[in-house]
């Protein structure tokens, strides 16, 4: 078998592709985040929270009512959707008018309820979720061993967000997201409702962190506190990438997702921190992030 | 922030409300004086370690409009260094306090420096990320122990005259270190610098326009809150005889923010009421596990919703004068 600067094949694609996985979840929870703060003006701190609920539903689904995989795909992301509309509708909004603290702040209460009620029920161990029959077992490439599952995850997300990148940038609904983005008022004016327009973007935004929640959960375990680590990483994602750009967002989710991923080939110890380290070089270099417009 | 900006604008005379400071003073400091005698005093310690931390957070987010989410990692490194100064170099307890919070306060330039370059949400989202590099860090660094921490470190005596295993001279040692900082962060507030950081908070652009040099305002102000919650942690370490990896993590960070936002962001007593009230509650709730995480969601949100001014803010709205 051949070498590559001394690493195996195996461990160097293997950990590619977990890159890729991380990376596509990054990529999700970014985007999320980037949608939301565009309309709302607030960092949603409770997205790390609202995605372990994801998966804790299709988990619920499966244990509780036998609903399986592909169908959690679908009921998960709308119930957690359907949440975080009521907590837009009950709470979020009476923050518009304040500093955009607040919003961190109110969301970030909300992640320690949710994350300290699941923690209360099923303790900090996570519960297995087994991957579908329809997309277990794996492709022999020759140099690696690709198992369907994780194929599915890193496709199904690049089309997601490739389709909300369409979305936003292509069509009607869109337009209008984008010109209440830079002027609610006038967008109002015109008649459209950007009230329940910013309702249901926090909704979108949340499901889509609920999506990522679902496809997780077969990989990791489905545990309360899947999402406290990795919002802070997403925050940094965010602050890498700048807020600005939607294609941006997904960019440099997938890519630092690899990073991270060689790294851990190459310098394992440097793993976990390596993205911390990236924001802190390009603060020092482009402050706004990569794709980010300049205050 | 706008509770603060309210609670600044309540002042009218700044003469006639040194007077009422100085009575609130005096009270708290009587308050801490007699405590001792009728209260537990390690809880009190922990009362006084955090109303530091929490008066040096307060600094920031109060007079600057910086929100640091990420001031665990001042408050665990310091209490990491001063364990090692003590235990491993064998420094008295004096020499062990300063060098931990030179570190602390080095560690704060070097989050200053990277951090001041963004604002508002994005300042909060960066410290965040960086302290939880410094946590990945204290994981794997050797002399922090990893998950074990840094145990049994000795008190020792300070300035060799001290014995600090004793409760009460212990005791007025760390409400010593407690009113040290606390002055510190009043005459800075008070000061001429202080009022460009005020200025600052009010309208960054206009203060640039003036000619000041902003970002030099926010470092200098950022590294001593940094030092002062080194402080705090480092005599944290000294009072628990231990350092641990719950001091670093982005919980404890969250903690000083939900003291402040308790007591009143932007006030100068505020911090060490809201220290009181939420140390209060988790020794109440100790034994309810993960439901004091529970709770301090449940009035994070109620804070922000209903209550943005905090308990001080409200008191000083009453009486019409800052507190």
């Amino acid at each position: 078998m051949f070498q590559l600067l001394g690493i195996a094949p195996q461990a160097l694609f293997g950990q590619l592709l977990i890159g890729l996985i991380n990376g596509s979840f990054y990529a999700l929870l970014s985007l999320g985040l980037a949608v939301i703060f565009g309309l709302l003006n607030i960092i949603n701190f409770s997205h790390g929270a609202l995605y372990m609920m994801g998966a804790f539903c299709a988990w619920f689904l499966l244990t509780m009512l036998g609903v399986g995989y592909w169908w959690a795909l679908l009921l998960s992301p709308i119930a957690i959707a359907a949440v975080g509309m009521v907590i837009e509708r009950s709470m979020l909004r009476w923050l518009y008018r304040l500093d955009p603290l607040y919003g961190l702040l109110l969301t970030f209460g909300l992640a320690l309820v949710i994350q300290g009620l699941f923690q209360n029920a099923y303790g900090s161990s996570g519960q297995p979720y087994e991957i579908p029959a329809s997309l277990t077992g794996g492709y022999n490439l020759g140099f690696m061993f690709l198992p369907v599952y994780r194929a599915w995850v890193v496709l199904a997300s690049a089309v997601l967000c490739l389709g909300t990148w369409l979305i936003i940038e292509r069509t009607k609904l869109g337009s209008y997201l984008r010109a209440a983005t830079e002027n609610p008022a006038l967008v109002q004016a015109f008649g459209i409702n950007v009230p329940r327009m910013i309702t249901l973007t926090y909704g979108f935004g949340v499901g889509l962190a609920a999506l990522a929640g679902v496809m997780a959960a077969p990989i990791y375990q489905v545990s309360p506190l899947m999402g406290a680590d990795l919002i802070i990483v997403v925050f940094a994602v965010v602050v890498i990438g700048g807020m600005g750009s939607i294609m941006g967002s997904i960019l440099t989710g997938f890519g630092l997702g690899v990073i991270e991923g060689l790294t851990k080939v190459f310098y394992p110890e440097a793993s976990n921190t390596v993205i911390f380290v990236i924001m802190a070089i390009v603060l020092l270099i482009k402050p706004a992030g990569l794709f980010g417009r300049a205050a | 922030m706008a509770g603060v900006k309210e609670a600044a604008a309540t002042g009218g005379a700044q003469a006639a409300s040194l007077d009422h400071q100085l009575v609130a003073f005096g009270v708290m400091v009587a308050f801490f004086l007699i405590a001792p005698f009728f209260m537990y005093p390690v809880f009190l310690m922990k009362v006084l370690c955090f109303a530091l931390f929490a008066c040096a957070f307060n600094l920031l987010v109060g007079y600057v409009g910086l929100l640091s989410f990420g001031h665990a990692a001042f408050m665990g490194m310091a209490g990491y260094v001063c364990g090692h100064a003590v235990k491993v170099w064998g420094f008295p307890p004096e020499l062990s306090l300063l060098v931990a919070t030179a570190a602390a306060a080095l560690l704060g330039l070097l989050f200053g420096v990277l951090a001041i370059r963004r604002q508002g949400i994005y300042f909060a989202m960066i410290t965040l990320a960086l302290a939880q590099m410094v946590y990945f860090f204290c994981l794997q660094a050797k002399f922090t122990g990893g998950e074990d921490g840094i145990q049994a470190i000795p008190r020792g005596r300070l300035l060799a005259l001290v014995d600090l295993n004793q409760m009460l001279p212990i005791y007025f040692v760390v409400l010593a270190i407690f009113l040290f900082g606390f002055l510190l962060i009043y005459r800075t507030i008070h000061s001429p610098f202080g009022q460009v950081l005020k200025a600052i908070r009010e309208n960054e652009p206009r203060a640039i326009s003036l000619g000041y040099r902003v970002d030099q305002y926010k470092l200098i102000a950022f590294v001593l809150s940094a030092a002062l919650s080194g402080l705090a942690g480092a005599t944290k370490a000294i009072v628990f005889q231990l350092a641990a990896l719950t001091d670093v993590h982005w919980s404890m960070s969250g903690e000083v923010v939900l003291m402040t936002l308790v007591g009143g962001l932007g006030t100068v007593f505020g911090p060490v009421v809201g220290a009181f009230i939420i140390i209060a509650m988790e020794n109440y709730l100790a034994e309810l596990g993960s439901w004091v995480l529970v709770t301090q969601g449940v009035v994070f949100v109620a804070c922000v919703l209903a209550f943005r001014r905090g308990i001080v803010g409200e008191l000083a709205r009453l009486v019409k004068k800052p507190l």
